[in-house]
């Protein structure tokens, strides 16, 4: 079972990820479409991050082939590629399931971090921005705009000059959000973005992800446990368990899908009671 | 010694004495220990050699001191409820004092730049304090410098020293074998001491934390042994001499026809040139200062931070973490470079005995005393060090004693350095100093 997309920003086929003895991504292919939300789930221990970090080229796979499409038909193959590269050129952004921000400074500086590649280019590779070159006073204001525009959709904007580590937990989580947005991403990949939140900052976190896909034109591709967030928002979703693929469709397809029932929470009671007999049978005889 | 410091352990005004005498014990064995050894015991020179001469009741009148001053605190201090501890500055002080901190903080860097320019020419100047200015500023710029690799982005290096040998070296070799002049010299120096800026930033890249330490640590070494073996081309352990003294825009200071006094028709004065020097180091310094402070608004200088604060959050935006390491080496050699040469020439004499570890551990401890990535800090724990080193030149053999005992005082009483918040780089409404529990300290530390 296989979900089509249409206009695929991204295409995984035949992902391996052999850790020694252990095949934590056993064959894995799908696609994340364009303008969607993709949710990639599965129970503890699935290698849902694993291929995160395959696809952000924190890993090196074992095998298999992950291609990332921009509208203008241009491919980029992410295996290959080093792991700065793929924000960079690429354009495939992501989030850490432990947040990973710039805790010593400001909401605003992580923000302009996020912009560093275009501002390097803009201030000379640093040598017109030593001697005050207008062209980098104005690359700077843009990128303040940018940063301010994401301050105002995370709604960070009252906090823009406080330490990033000072934040609550959750305008972490949205920070570190706005900062991967900056980097103008194709493709935001976040591992985990509605964990340890409070209910209220669980749907903030919707409105803020349905934005960017509604807005920006941007595809995301997401890891979560809290169901709310995935059936609530996700175009596509994708089970793993065991380092497979077990299901792959539309939400309400998932919710009835048996396999994915029984990865979650275990097979039905009959069955349990028939493998028990057996086993007792099996001790007696 | 005992629990003193737990608010728990002193209810009220009533003293446990047997806790106290418990303390008190524990103290006169400590007491005894440290002096029983050091006061009670002497040797003096004697007709045939050393003679012991014994002083037990010195050492236990010291050791007395100790005990009752440790006895009147409990009585008078401790022995308080945890509430009115007076160990403890109230509230309402503390905040005031930050307060004054912040006004004199404002005003401080300005004020220190107007003293520093117009100190040559204060009346109780005389050649000993321009020397020993000189000295600090040196530091200062060392200090500066190796802010960019430590106090920025978070690198530590313990082999700074190597690329103020390589800068002084280079301006010695360059002048003696090629005759190039001084300011020849100077930028040729800065860009070989960052080129090998680079050289070292390569093995180290992929290391983090002690090893990153201990690999700057033998780079420097390396360069120092390299210098002291290479007779032919170096001198090895005799050094190079000779070394030319920079001129004023081509006027040499010297005696006579053509020279800097000449030429503006002063009388001629040894101090001329040390005031030139003077003020060579303090733009050279200023230099640096002004250098980093542009790269800090720049997106290399928030590259460098960012890579302190987190790595793979760096790469994750796609920052090339090899270059933005690479620069830092490279511009905090650079400015190493540059102080190199400018010490070979104050002093016209090099030779690798100046530039072994201690130095390096010397620069090390100002930047850390200082502050890490703060600019002012740096000045101030240089005045303290460089100066206070000659402050106590009188106490000989115990002045190593006064420096660590000052060193252990301070990082008690400010573990991040003197000036421990870290000013952001851009703001939107208000600048606010970001306190030193939110920065992080990078690798190696």
């Amino acid at each position: 079972m296989t979900h089509v997309v249409d206009d695929p920003v991204l295409t995984v086929e035949h992902l391996n990820m052999r850790f020694g003895g252990l095949l934590a991504v056993d064959d894995l292919s799908f696609d994340v479409g364009r303008r969607d939300i993709t949710a990639l789930i599965g129970p503890n221990g699935a290698g849902k991050t694993t291929v995160f970090n395959c696809i952000t080229g924190f890993y090196k796979p074992t095998e298999g082939r992950i291609t990332a499409r921009h509208e203008g038909g241009k491919t980029f193959l992410l295996e290959r590629m080093d792991d700065f590269k793929i924000p960079k050129i690429a354009k495939v952004a992501r989030t850490f399931q432990n947040i990973r921000l710039f805790g010593g400074m400001t909401v605003l500086e992580n923000l302009m971090v996020g912009q560093h590649n275009t501002l390097m280019v803009a201030s000379n590779y640093t040598f017109g921005g030593i001697f005050g070159l207008s062209g980098y006073k104005k690359a700077e204001k843009e990128a303040v705009e940018l940063a301010k525009y994401w301050m105002d959709q995370a709604g960070l904007t009252q906090r823009a000059d406080d330490a990033a580590g000072d934040l609550p937990y959750g305008e972490q989580r949205k920070l570190e959000i706005a900062r991967a947005m900056c980097t103008k991403p194709k493709l935001l990949c976040l591992d985990e973005p509605a964990a340890g939140l409070n209910p209220r900052e669980s749907e903030e976190l919707n409105k803020l992800l349905l934005f960017i896909r509604k807005e920006r034109d941007t595809g995301v591709l997401l890891i979560e446990h809290d169901m709310n967030v995935v059936m609530g928002i996700s175009d596509h979703i994708i089970v793993l368990d065991y380092g497979k693929k077990i299901a792959d469709g539309t939400p309400e397809e998932i919710r009835n899908d048996p396999s994915v029932i029984a990865a979650y929470l275990g097979v039905a009671d009959e069955e349990v009671e028939e493998v028990e007999h057996e086993i007792e049978e099996g001790a007696s005889s | 010694m005992t629990d003193s410091t737990n608010s728990d352990s002193r209810p009220g005004r009533h003293l446990d004495f047997g806790k106290v005498a418990k303390d008190l014990i524990v103290t006169a064995l400590i007491a005894t220990a440290i002096f029983g050894s050091t006061i009670a015991f002497r040797t003096v020179s004697a007709a045939g050699g050393l003679r012991l001469e014994v002083r037990y009741d010195l050492a236990f009148y010291v050791i007395a001191v100790v005990v009752i001053g440790r006895l009147l605190l409990w009585l008078f201090i401790w022995s308080k409820p945890p509430g009115t501890s007076a160990v403890e500055m109230p509230v309402s002080i503390k905040s005031g004092l930050a307060k004054v901190t912040a006004k004199v903080g404002k005003g401080f860097g300005p004020t220190m730049l107007m003293f520093a320019l117009v100190f040559p020419f204060l009346p109780f100047t005389d050649r000993y304090l321009l020397d020993l200015s000189i000295l600090i500023l040196t530091y200062v710029m060392l200090g500066w410098g190796l802010n960019i690799v430590v106090g920025l982005a978070g690198l530590l290096d313990l082999g700074y020293v190597a690329f103020y040998a390589i800068g002084a070296y280079s301006y010695a070799l360059l002048a003696q074998y090629f005759g190039f002049s001084f300011w020849m010299c100077l930028p040729l120096a800065g860009i070989l001491a960052a080129f090998w800026g680079i050289i070292l930033g390569f093995p180290v890249l992929r290391l983090r934390g002690d090893y990153l330490a201990i690999v700057t640590l033998a780079f420097g070494e390396i360069i120092r042994i390299v210098l002291l073996n290479w007779y032919q081309f170096t001198g090895g352990p005799d050094g190079l001499s000779g070394i030319p003294r920079p001129s004023f825009f081509g006027l040499p200071f010297s005696r006579g026809e053509g020279g800097f006094s000449d030429f503006f028709g002063f009388d001629y004065s040894s101090m001329h040139r040390i005031i030139f020097m003077y003020f060579l180091i303090l733009a050279l310094a200023l230099l640096t200062n002004f250098v980093t402070n542009r790269l800090r608004r720049l997106p290399i200088g928030r590259a460098w931070e960012a890579l302190r604060e987190d790595e793979i959050a760096c790469r994750s935006l796609g920052l090339n973490t090899t270059s933005v390491k690479l620069t830092a080496f490279a511009i905090g050699g650079m400015f190493a470079g540059f102080a190199g040469s400018f010490f070979a020439t104050r002093q016209g004499f090099i030779s690798p005995e100046s530039f072994t570890f201690i130095e390096s551990a010397l620069i090390l401890a100002i930047v850390v005393l200082g502050g890490m990535g703060s600019q002012v800090g740096v000045v101030i724990a240089s005045i303290a060090m460089i100066g206070g080193f000659e402050v106590f030149r009188e106490a000989e053999q115990f002045r190593m004693l006064i420096f660590g005992l000052a060193m252990v005082v301070i990082m008690i009483w400010r573990p991040r350095g003197l000036i421990s918040t870290r000013i952001p780089s851009i703001f939107l409404k208000e600048k606010k100093a970001v306190s030193a529990d939110m920065v992080a300290q990078g690798e190696g530390h």
